[in-house]
């Protein structure tokens, strides 16, 4: 049962051939399994699960059960779920009981849905390999030498070992599509403004955006119907029609124009993940689509300017971890400002720490226009390029990632070559445009390779339609890590 | 190297970190490298170019001026390191 979409699942509770209960107890027990050895979940609560997973049942047989009602979402430790522990992967909030739901997660209850448990992720989701965490390394279950990418990579982990059919994910310069490329699922990254950030631990305001990761296109377009929505609560949700992004899902792709950026395809891609796109590429091609190569003369500079904004956000989102009204506080202190600095200090990991100081520097007098400014300027550039690039094609194509999953310890002593591993997933965040990670493959060492698409702004449908017309024909995203587990 | 020990002492200060004397050559060089990457930036000429601070050109929403929120004090104080009265403790500020 373990190995069945979200889709079928859903079927099979409507028809009351299993029930939320049963499917719950499947999923705590592959938890229990498997996650010493994985270490995906920071947070699991039988009771609060099994409790939501009565309900569920009982509007099922009612007959009041929509398409989420009694499936077990696991959800990253980001969202504030109230009653749960929510960390965001930082001994800061170790202790941190939220009190209140964010609006990801008001709207998986509204929906019935089952919270499965809290997964782990990079201290405050900066990172791109799981290591960061305050509650230990993730590790990817193709390959326990691994890492699962990140910063959503215990979600990413938790999906491919099959130890929930869905999670939910954040993406501010890649979050959620490197780790499922990384792991071998689908996830997407919506426009920025579609999914709010009310009660998700901010890290860069201006890029943070939630969104769904799961086995298939078809998945994410169910979850993401439930995340998706306006909320008065986050001033940058924007006030749009209710859409249903299954509805295109069907539609055949003829004709459809794919544009292959020229710097997609440089240097720095390694030669296995460039053989499985352009696989990828050949199997869109005869389902009846059209490549043209296109230019983002501008993201070559993506890094750069990334790693100046986020963590100016940062250092601005952060100066509420003070140790006064939730959270840790140092156990000795003197004065006010030493009680701040010592909690910081003991409360965040190095790369927090790391990303606080850039930001505090890059914001303070006499630099601010040097770096921050150009930076500002700079990410208009790159938002241009891709407005122009679309003026030629439907939907952008290209890697996730420059190479699959690295070794655990292989970049985390250099953070200037982790944050390259983000190369082609943080302009389209800067854009705050759309971008998905589909599985198209294994690299040389037998580890998965993520199929990278962009859509122009609200265009998730068409782009969910790209990825599932492409799952009908391969079966990349139904493999599953060989692990050993009862279900 | 863009950066000296006495600029990671004042960033250290601004971020409100305290970074202890043995760490501070491994920040100088961590940040030096960080700066250094951004420093590609000024190849590019901006000259005219808006600055962009957000991905979508919205106005921020306006609302009527009515009660929105409950009083929940109780449990947001029950999570806080130190409480007395209804009042977050922190150490004196003002003798």
């Amino acid at each position: 049962m373990f190995n069945t979409s979200l889709k079928n699942l859903s079927g099979l509770l409507a028809g009351k051939k299993i029930s939320s209960v049963e499917l719950t107890q499947t999923f705590l027990k592959r938890i229990g399994d498997l996650n010493p050895s994985l270490n995906a979940f920071i947070t699991v609560d039988e009771g609060k699960s099994l409790a939501q997973a009565k309900a569920a049942d009982a509007l099922i047989a009612a007959g009041k059960a929509g398409p989420v009602t009694g499936i077990p979402v696991a959800q990253k430790d980001i969202f504030c779920a109230e009653g749960w522990r929510t960390t965001c992967g930082s001994k800061m909030l170790h202790n941190f009981i939220a009190p209140y739901d964010a609006h990801v997660i008001e709207q998986f209850n509204r929906g019935g849905a089952v919270n499965l448990g809290k997964t782990n992720m990079d201290e405050f989701a900066m990172g791109s390999s799981n290591e960061t965490s305050y509650f230990g390394k993730v590790k990817n279950p193709w390959d326990l030498n691994a890492v699962p990418g990140g910063s959503s990579g215990g979600s990413a982990a938790a999906v491919a070992a099959r130890l929930c059919p869905a999670a939910t994910g954040t993406d501010t310069g890649g979050s959620i599509r490197q780790p499922a490329a990384c792991t071998g699922i689908t996830g997407i990254k919506p426009t920025y403004g579609v999914v709010s950030r009310y009660g998700m631990i901010a890290f860069a305001s201006s890029l943070d955006q939630g969104g769904p990761m799961a086995r298939s296109a078809e998945d994410c377009a169910l979850l993401l119907n439930t995340m998706a929505g306006f909320d008065p609560r986050d001033s940058t949700s924007l006030e749009r029609e209710k859409e249903d992004y299954t509805r295109d899902l069907n539609q055949p792709l003829a004709g459809l124009k794919i544009g292959l950026p020229r710097e997609f395809f440089a240097e720095g891609l390694s030669a296995d993940v460039a053989r499985a796109v352009e696989e990828a590429l050949a199997e869109y091609r005869k389902l009846g689509a059209q490549t043209v190569e296109v230019s983002l003369p501008n993201s070559k500079l993506a890094v750069p300017v990334y790693y100046v904004l986020a963590p100016a956000e940062a250092s601005s989102n952060l100066a509420r971890f003070d140790g006064v009204r939730y959270g840790y506080r140092a156990p000795e202190y003197g004065d006010l400002v030493d009680m701040y600095q010592k909690t910081r200090a003991q409360g965040f990991g190095a790369e927090v720490k790391r990303r606080i100081m850039i930001g505090s520097y890059v914001l303070s007098a006499g630099y601010y226009d040097a770096y921050y400014l150009k930076a500002q300027k700079l990410r208009r550039l790159i938002a241009q390029d891709f407005t122009d690039a679309f003026k030629q094609c439907d939907v952008i194509m290209g890697p996730t990632a420059p190479t699959t999953a690295f070794n655990l310890g292989e970049k985390s002593g250099d953070p200037v070559s982790m944050y390259l591993s983000d190369i082609y997933t943080i302009a389209v965040n800067l854009a705050g445009l759309p971008g998905m990670s589909v599985p198209a493959g294994f690299g040389a060492n037998g580890r998965p390779v993520g199929l990278q698409i962009i859509g122009n702004y609200f265009s998730e449908a068409k782009m969910l339609n790209v990825a599932h017309q492409y799952q009908q024909t391969t079966d990349w995203h139904t493999r599953m890590p060989p692990l050993h587990g009862e279900g | 190297m863009s950066l000296n020990l006495a600029d990671v002492k004042r960033i250290a200060y601004l971020a409100r970190i305290a970074v202890e004397e043995d760490e501070m050559p491994g920040y100088l060089q961590q940040l030096s490298n960080i700066l250094d990457l951004a420093e590609q930036m000024q190849a590019v000429d901006t000259t005219g170019i808006e600055p962009m601070a957000h991905a979508q050109d919205v106005m921020l929403r306006l609302r009527d001026d009515a009660v929105m929120e409950t009083d929940r004090h109780e449990a947001f104080q029950a999570i806080a390191p130190q409480v007395e009265a209804d009042l977050y403790l922190v150490p004196k500020v003002i003798e």
